[in-house]
Protein backbone atom coordinates (compact mmCIF):
# COMPACT_ATOMS: atom_id res chain seq x y z
CA UNK A 1 0.00 0.00 0.00
CA UNK A 2 1.77 3.04 -1.53
CA UNK A 3 0.99 6.55 0.68
CA UNK A 4 2.15 9.75 0.88
CA UNK A 5 2.87 11.32 3.95
CA UNK A 6 3.73 15.29 5.66
CA UNK A 7 5.88 15.20 8.09
CA UNK A 8 6.44 18.21 10.43
CA UNK A 9 9.18 18.84 12.76
CA UNK A 10 9.32 21.08 15.99
CA UNK A 11 12.57 21.85 17.32
CA UNK A 12 12.41 23.25 21.11
CA UNK A 13 14.23 24.40 24.40
CA UNK A 14 13.50 21.21 26.27
CA UNK A 15 11.84 23.60 28.88
CA UNK A 16 8.67 22.56 31.07
CA UNK A 17 6.80 25.86 29.35
CA UNK A 18 7.15 24.80 25.90
CA UNK A 19 5.48 21.58 26.60
CA UNK A 20 2.42 23.01 26.30
CA UNK A 21 3.30 24.38 22.81
CA UNK A 22 4.24 21.45 21.48
CA UNK A 23 0.97 19.87 22.97
CA UNK A 24 -1.00 22.55 21.27
CA UNK A 25 1.12 22.47 17.76
CA UNK A 26 0.20 18.17 17.92
CA UNK A 27 -3.47 18.72 18.64
CA UNK A 28 -3.60 21.33 15.81
CA UNK A 29 -2.08 18.43 13.60
CA UNK A 30 -4.08 15.01 14.78
CA UNK A 31 -7.51 17.41 14.30
CA UNK A 32 -6.33 18.33 10.47
CA UNK A 33 -6.72 15.02 10.38
CA UNK A 34 -9.85 14.24 11.35
CA UNK A 35 -9.52 12.41 14.67
CA UNK A 36 -12.42 12.54 17.35
CA UNK A 37 -12.43 14.47 20.38
CA UNK A 38 -11.19 11.79 22.60
CA UNK A 39 -8.40 10.27 20.64
CA UNK A 40 -6.88 14.12 20.17
CA UNK A 41 -6.91 14.45 24.07
CA UNK A 42 -5.38 11.27 24.18
CA UNK A 43 -2.67 11.94 21.75
CA UNK A 44 -2.58 15.56 23.47
CA UNK A 45 -1.80 13.32 26.92
CA UNK A 46 0.62 10.99 24.79
CA UNK A 47 2.66 13.38 23.20
CA UNK A 48 2.80 15.95 26.53
CA UNK A 49 4.30 12.56 28.67
CA UNK A 50 7.10 11.97 26.45
CA UNK A 51 8.27 15.39 26.12
CA UNK A 52 7.81 15.97 30.02
CA UNK A 53 10.11 13.06 30.27
CA UNK A 54 12.70 14.83 27.98
CA UNK A 55 12.28 17.92 29.91
CA UNK A 56 12.54 16.02 33.38
CA UNK A 57 14.93 13.47 32.52
CA UNK A 58 17.24 13.84 29.69
CA UNK A 59 19.34 16.78 30.33
CA UNK A 60 21.38 17.50 33.53
CA UNK A 61 22.28 20.84 34.81
CA UNK A 62 25.43 21.37 33.17
CA UNK A 63 24.03 21.08 29.21
CA UNK A 64 20.75 22.57 30.20
CA UNK A 65 21.38 25.52 27.90
CA UNK A 66 21.71 23.60 24.70
CA UNK A 67 19.03 20.98 25.95
CA UNK A 68 16.46 20.58 23.27
CA UNK A 69 13.36 18.23 22.79
CA UNK A 70 12.85 17.04 18.74
CA UNK A 71 9.39 16.55 17.90
CA UNK A 72 8.63 14.66 14.47
CA UNK A 73 4.77 14.37 13.10
CA UNK A 74 3.96 11.38 10.34
CA UNK A 75 1.05 12.13 8.85
CA UNK A 76 -0.25 9.27 7.09
CA UNK A 77 -3.49 9.31 5.58
CA UNK A 78 -4.85 7.03 8.33
CA UNK A 79 -2.61 7.39 11.48
CA UNK A 80 -0.25 10.09 13.22
CA UNK A 81 3.02 8.46 14.21
CA UNK A 82 4.20 11.50 16.75
CA UNK A 83 8.22 10.63 17.67
CA UNK A 84 10.14 12.99 20.86
CA UNK A 85 13.64 12.52 20.87
CA UNK A 86 16.23 13.95 22.82
CA UNK A 87 20.06 14.37 22.78
CA UNK A 88 20.87 13.50 26.39
CA UNK A 89 23.04 10.53 25.86
CA UNK A 90 23.20 7.13 27.22
CA UNK A 91 19.99 6.83 29.68
CA UNK A 92 18.91 3.62 31.65
CA UNK A 93 15.74 3.20 29.40
CA UNK A 94 14.93 -0.04 31.15
CA UNK A 95 14.73 1.14 34.36
CA UNK A 96 11.99 3.57 33.03
CA UNK A 97 10.10 0.81 31.58
CA UNK A 98 10.27 -1.48 34.37
CA UNK A 99 9.07 1.43 36.76
CA UNK A 100 6.20 2.04 34.88
CA UNK A 101 2.56 1.13 36.01
CA UNK A 102 -0.59 2.16 37.39
CA UNK A 103 -1.63 2.76 40.88
CA UNK A 104 -1.16 0.11 42.87
CA UNK A 105 -4.01 0.46 45.67
CA UNK A 106 -3.17 -2.37 47.21
CA UNK A 107 -0.28 -0.36 48.86
CA UNK A 108 -0.67 1.07 51.91
CA UNK A 109 -0.59 5.16 51.10
CA UNK A 110 2.97 5.96 52.12
CA UNK A 111 4.31 3.51 50.06
CA UNK A 112 2.24 4.66 46.52
CA UNK A 113 4.99 6.06 43.85
CA UNK A 114 4.53 9.37 42.56
CA UNK A 115 6.39 8.40 39.17
CA UNK A 116 6.02 5.72 36.59
CA UNK A 117 2.68 7.18 35.18
CA UNK A 118 3.83 9.08 32.37
CA UNK A 119 5.28 6.15 30.01
CA UNK A 120 2.56 3.94 31.17
CA UNK A 121 -0.07 6.62 30.14
CA UNK A 122 1.55 6.57 26.29
CA UNK A 123 1.31 2.91 25.82
CA UNK A 124 -2.06 3.05 27.23
CA UNK A 125 -3.93 5.96 24.88
CA UNK A 126 -1.77 5.11 21.67
CA UNK A 127 -2.02 2.14 19.43
CA UNK A 128 1.35 1.41 18.91
CA UNK A 129 4.69 2.67 20.67
CA UNK A 130 8.21 2.16 20.66
CA UNK A 131 11.23 3.55 22.53
CA UNK A 132 14.89 3.71 21.67
CA UNK A 133 18.12 4.70 23.39
CA UNK A 134 20.60 6.11 21.27
CA UNK A 135 22.65 8.47 22.40
CA UNK A 136 19.31 10.22 23.89
CA UNK A 137 16.13 8.47 23.92
CA UNK A 138 13.75 8.17 21.22
CA UNK A 139 10.02 7.48 21.57
CA UNK A 140 7.53 6.92 18.24
CA UNK A 141 4.26 6.51 18.66
CA UNK A 142 1.53 5.89 16.67
CA UNK A 143 -2.26 6.55 16.48
CA UNK A 144 -4.76 5.12 13.95
CA UNK A 145 -7.63 7.33 12.25
CA UNK A 146 -9.57 4.41 11.61
CA UNK A 147 -9.95 1.09 14.03
CA UNK A 148 -12.11 -0.68 10.99
CA UNK A 149 -13.67 -2.67 14.36
CA UNK A 150 -9.71 -3.97 15.67
CA UNK A 151 -10.12 -3.13 19.01
CA UNK A 152 -6.15 -3.07 19.93
CA UNK A 153 -7.09 -2.38 23.39
CA UNK A 154 -6.98 -5.60 25.58
CA UNK A 155 -6.75 -4.18 29.26
CA UNK A 156 -10.66 -3.46 29.51
CA UNK A 157 -10.48 0.26 29.21
CA UNK A 158 -13.26 1.27 27.27
CA UNK A 159 -12.32 3.13 24.15
CA UNK A 160 -14.69 5.24 21.90
CA UNK A 161 -14.59 4.83 18.39
CA UNK A 162 -14.25 7.57 16.36
CA UNK A 163 -17.37 9.41 15.43
CA UNK A 164 -17.27 10.19 11.89
CA UNK B 1 -1.02 27.86 29.37
CA UNK B 2 -2.19 28.99 32.76
CA UNK B 3 -3.08 27.34 35.96
CA UNK B 4 -5.01 29.46 38.73
CA UNK B 5 -4.88 28.20 42.38
CA UNK B 6 -7.18 29.49 44.32
CA UNK B 7 -7.61 28.50 48.24
CA UNK B 8 -10.02 28.75 50.72
CA UNK B 9 -10.36 27.72 54.21
CA UNK B 10 -12.04 27.46 57.61
CA UNK B 11 -10.10 25.73 59.64
CA UNK B 12 -10.62 21.96 59.25
CA UNK B 13 -11.54 22.59 55.80
CA UNK B 14 -9.94 23.74 52.76
CA UNK B 15 -11.32 24.11 49.39
CA UNK B 16 -8.45 23.97 46.53
CA UNK B 17 -9.99 25.74 43.39
CA UNK B 18 -8.01 24.86 39.91
CA UNK B 19 -8.92 26.52 37.10
CA UNK B 20 -6.78 26.04 33.77
CA UNK B 21 -3.89 23.17 33.08
CA UNK B 22 -2.31 21.07 35.17
CA UNK B 23 1.20 20.05 33.40
CA UNK B 24 4.96 19.61 33.66
CA UNK B 25 4.86 23.72 34.03
CA UNK B 26 1.94 24.52 36.03
CA UNK B 27 2.77 21.86 38.22
CA UNK B 28 5.22 23.87 40.90
CA UNK B 29 2.30 26.33 41.09
CA UNK B 30 0.11 23.81 42.18
CA UNK B 31 2.62 21.81 44.34
CA UNK B 32 3.89 25.13 46.33
CA UNK B 33 0.30 25.61 46.97
CA UNK B 34 -0.75 22.24 48.06
CA UNK B 35 1.99 21.11 50.10
CA UNK B 36 1.60 23.67 53.14
CA UNK B 37 -2.39 22.88 52.95
CA UNK B 38 -1.69 18.98 53.17
CA UNK B 39 0.84 19.25 56.18
CA UNK B 40 -1.81 20.70 58.56
CA UNK B 41 -3.18 18.19 60.58
CA UNK B 42 -6.62 17.12 60.81
CA UNK B 43 -7.96 18.54 57.45
CA UNK B 44 -10.36 18.02 54.89
CA UNK B 45 -9.25 18.59 51.45
CA UNK B 46 -10.91 19.16 48.78
CA UNK B 47 -9.42 19.96 45.46
CA UNK B 48 -12.16 21.05 42.87
CA UNK B 49 -11.29 20.13 39.23
CA UNK B 50 -14.19 21.79 37.15
CA UNK B 51 -12.39 24.35 35.72
CA UNK B 52 -9.55 21.92 34.66
CA UNK B 53 -9.56 20.95 31.32
CA UNK B 54 -5.98 19.40 31.15
CA UNK B 55 -3.94 17.07 33.35
CA UNK B 56 -1.65 14.81 32.74
CA UNK B 57 1.15 12.91 35.07
CA UNK B 58 2.71 15.37 37.00
CA UNK B 59 -0.75 16.28 38.06
CA UNK B 60 -1.74 13.21 39.00
CA UNK B 61 1.74 12.80 40.72
CA UNK B 62 1.03 16.14 42.70
CA UNK B 63 -2.19 14.35 43.77
CA UNK B 64 -0.27 11.48 44.89
CA UNK B 65 2.22 13.43 46.86
CA UNK B 66 -0.84 15.60 48.33
CA UNK B 67 -2.43 12.47 49.73
CA UNK B 68 0.48 10.59 51.10
CA UNK B 69 1.78 13.97 53.00
CA UNK B 70 -2.48 14.70 54.37
CA UNK B 71 -2.37 10.94 55.29
CA UNK B 72 0.68 11.65 57.54
CA UNK B 73 -1.21 14.50 59.21
CA UNK B 74 -4.11 12.82 59.52
CA UNK B 75 -6.03 14.76 56.86
CA UNK B 76 -8.03 13.61 54.00
CA UNK B 77 -7.96 14.86 50.66
CA UNK B 78 -10.98 14.57 47.95
CA UNK B 79 -11.11 15.62 44.60
CA UNK B 80 -14.76 16.93 43.21
CA UNK B 81 -15.68 18.45 39.89
CA UNK B 82 -13.35 16.38 37.38
CA UNK B 83 -14.76 16.20 33.63
CA UNK B 84 -15.22 12.95 32.60
CA UNK B 85 -11.77 13.20 31.01
CA UNK B 86 -10.33 13.64 33.94
CA UNK B 87 -12.06 10.81 35.33
CA UNK B 88 -11.52 8.54 32.23
CA UNK B 89 -7.71 8.91 32.94
CA UNK B 90 -8.03 8.70 36.99
CA UNK B 91 -9.82 5.25 36.33
CA UNK B 92 -7.06 4.41 34.32
CA UNK B 93 -3.73 4.97 36.46
CA UNK B 94 -6.21 3.04 39.11
CA UNK B 95 -5.68 6.78 40.87
CA UNK B 96 -9.62 6.19 41.65
CA UNK B 97 -9.01 3.30 43.85
CA UNK B 98 -6.80 5.58 46.31
CA UNK B 99 -8.27 8.89 46.11
CA UNK B 100 -11.99 9.96 46.04
CA UNK B 101 -13.20 10.87 43.26
CA UNK B 102 -16.57 12.19 43.80
CA UNK B 103 -17.58 13.83 40.48
CA UNK B 104 -21.21 15.46 40.80
CA UNK B 105 -20.54 17.29 44.29
CA UNK B 106 -19.97 20.65 44.34
CA UNK B 107 -18.63 22.13 48.11
CA UNK B 108 -18.69 25.49 49.74
CA UNK B 109 -16.73 26.42 52.45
Amino acid sequence: MTQTSDFIELKMPAKPEYVGVVRLTVSGIANRLGYSYDDIEDIKIAVAEACTNVVNHAYNDTDKEEALMFIGCNVFSDRLEVMVADRGGDIDVNSFINGKGPVDATKPIEELKEGGLGLFLIETLMDKVEINSNSGVMIVMTKFLQRDGVEQDDNGISKETPKQ
Amino acid sequence: MNLQVDVQGNGKKSVVKLSGEVDVYTASVLKEKLNPIAQEAEQLIIIDLSDVHYIDSTGLGIFIGALKTADKSNSSLKIIGANSRVKRLFEITGLNEVIDINEDQREEV
